[in-house]
């Protein structure tokens, strides 16, 4: 489905208050020090609306970064369960995520779905909607327009909003999105006619995916992972801030009879990352951990989940510590 | 410049060292980078904007394989160097120690005594980005103080960026990564992420350079550097020696002397 509608920035901001009264959790750019990163909101003087890109992705509104799994705890000679409250998770808004970061849902709800259906990531996902709005400014580090994304594009999104003069266009792409302009549908007025393309950043390909994805497929034994890795400090930073990217690890919070099982965030970049009880880790240099991260986004999951790891958000490099720029390595590996 | 590239040049053709470890030119500023050949030394740049410590690197064994090497050193980067020679995690004679002073001099160390004389004479690096926060810190309680940290650390998903950046987190198994016992909680949640930045804060003490390389390296931009910054401060004011010493002497909280103000341990 797709629909076209007009909404004023005055008539956003209602809506927006509308849906904050009605008890939904809206999340969106906030300013926090000198970065801008997703908070939630509870008045949308709150939100920044003029930054390139937020520290994060969303993804944590699916994929917390520490969540229980479930806890237990001893009763002679039984052992009581207690499962996690997925039927009380809270109805959620995104708003003012980029198309990057909608699409990177896609990628994540893949891996959460691949041979397991994860009932506490797919009850997060179910519960949350998707307000994106369409990039009129990127930076250097940007390149969704090389990984099958772009500024206006819709993947994922509910609902997306394009700046135009004044205000916005809407597209109402999902039932999720039309349900959410129904809660107060009045502020939203018939379309203007504004072409889209006219208001969005342009943003030249970097690179030919298919050139790398192929190049990729032959270089496991390359000499250029040690290469490219030497400066990789082995730090979670890339794979924390990335919004495609799923790895967790599970940790006890035990207190002698009872205790909690804990999914959290974890990142190929660690040494311990793959690392065996037995000693033996078939990752155990850090060149090693930076061509798995390069050929599960670029390799891995298009072969296995038909979807690219990577949305061209740029995160991962205006993170690195060491600036381990990402698209500066895809483009020499695509020369 | 010139003068650094004709010596990294040098040092490569006659084999005097395998690697150059320096800064280049990067998509911001300056970031680190590994020369190997002596046709691209012509890349090694150092100026005020390099501030990224590159001493972390020196312990980074797949990367430094045995070779000798060299490496340019910002002031603080030297401090590292000198606590990293205690720590007798360096060999003297496996390393080329370079800088170039503030009147743009390039200086190459002979012996681990001339870092420690140059940082004696040399002017400490002002960092002004952080004094109006210091300085906010400082007029409040201590229980606002709590509050303060609490809110920024409860912010911190643990990536680690602060620990891989720092060229004294060199163990092999890092604290957080024992579960046998369990010391720290290693989930991010606020209790558990003040346990891992206190713990940090504590392993500094004595050892750290004050390079702000922690705080530089957080991407949620935490001032966690600050917390090493107060400890150096500590120890010139329980201890009485400064940052330049305590880098050369072993470490203050886990030595006894008879002498040692303390009657505790009497």
């Amino acid at each position: 489905m797709m629909e076209k509608r007009y909404i004023s920035l005055i008539s956003l901001k209602r809506w927006l208050e509308k849906l904050n009264n009605d008890g939904k959790h809206i999340y969106a750019p906030v300013h926090k020090g000198e970065k801008i990163d997703f908070g939630r909101i509870s008045s949308t003087d709150e939100i920044s609306f003029d930054h390139v890109q937020t520290t994060q992705s969303a993804k944590s509104v699916a994929f917390p970064r520490t969540e229980v799994l479930f806890s237990y705890e001893k009763e002679k000679h039984n052992v009581r369960l207690g499962n996690p409250a997925s039927d009380s998770i809270p109805e959620s808004v995104v708003f003012g995520l980029h198309p990057c970061d909608a699409a990177g849902f896609d990628p994540l709800s893949a891996i959460f779905n691949w041979d397991y259906k994860d009932e506490l990531y797919n009850a997060r996902k179910e519960h949350t909607t998707l307000v994106s709005i369409s990039c009129t400014k990127s930076d250097e580090y940007c390149f969704c327009t090389s990984v099958n994304g772009g500024p206006g594009n819709t993947t994922g999104s509910d609902i997306l909003l394009t700046p135009v003069e004044e205000g916005f266009l809407a597209e109402i792409l999902t039932e999720k999105g039309e349900t959410l302009m129904k809660a107060d549908e009045t502020c939203f007025e018939p379309d203007r006619g504004s072409v889209k393309e006219d208001y969005l950043v342009k943003l030249p390909k970097k690179f030919d995916l298919k050139t790398v994805q192929q190049r990729l497929n032959s270089a496991f034994e390359s000499p250029v992972w040690k290469a490219q890795s030497q400066r990789c400090i082995g730090c979670g930073a890339c794979a924390f801030v990335c919004p495609t990217c799923a790895c967790f690890d599970i940790q006890e919070d035990a207190h002698g009879d009872k205790g909690k099982r804990l999914r959290c965030w974890d990142s190929c970049g660690f040494t311990l990352f793959t690392q065996h009880t037995s000693g033996h880790n078939p990752r155990e240099t850090q060149s090693q951990r930076w061509r798995q991260r390069l050929l599960h986004k670029f390799s891995y999951m298009p072969d296995r989940l038909s979807v690219v790891g990577c949305t061209g958000c740029g995160r991962c490099s205006r993170a690195c510590p060491v600036d381990m720029n990402l698209l500066e390595h895809l483009i020499s590996l695509n020369n | 410049m010139d003068e650094l590239r004709k010596k990294a040049t040098e040092l490569l053709q006659s084999g005097d060292v395998q690697m150059v470890i320096g800064y280049e030119k990067g998509t911001k500023g300056p970031r680190p980078c590994f020369i190997s050949v002596p046709e691209e030394a012509h890349k090694l740049i150092f100026d005020e904007q390099c501030t990224g410590n590159l001493a972390v690197y020196l312990t980074h064994k797949d990367l430094i394989a045995g070779q000798k090497v060299a490496i340019t050193a910002s002031y603080f980067a030297l401090r590292s160097i000198l606590r990293l020679f205690t720590e007798n995690q360096l060999q003297a004679d496996r390393l080329v120690v370079l800088t170039v002073s503030v009147d743009k001099q390039l200086i190459v160390f002979t012996a681990v005594d001339d870092i420690a004389a140059y940082l004696q004479s040399a002017p400490v690096p002002k960092r002004e980005d952080d004094a109006a926060l210091i300085a906010r810190l400082e007029a409040i309680s201590r229980e606002e103080r709590w509050a303060f940290w609490t809110e920024e650390l409860s912010k911190c998903f643990k990536c680690y960026a602060c620990r891989a950046a720092c060229p004294m987190c060199y163990c092999n198994k890092c604290i957080v990564e024992e579960n046998r016992p369990q010391w720290i909680q290693p989930w991010a949640s606020t209790l558990a992420n003040v346990e891992w930045h206190i713990n940090r804060a504590m392993h500094m003490t004595g050892r750290c350079s004050d390079c702000g390389a922690c705080g530089a390296a957080c991407p949620l931009g935490l001032p966690i550097h600050l917390l090493t910054r107060r400890i150096v401060q500590e120890v010139q004011e329980n201890f009485g020696i400064g940052a330049n010493e305590a880098v050369q002497k072993d470490n203050v909280l886990s030595t006894f002397k008879p002498e040692d103000k303390e009657n505790f341990i009497r």
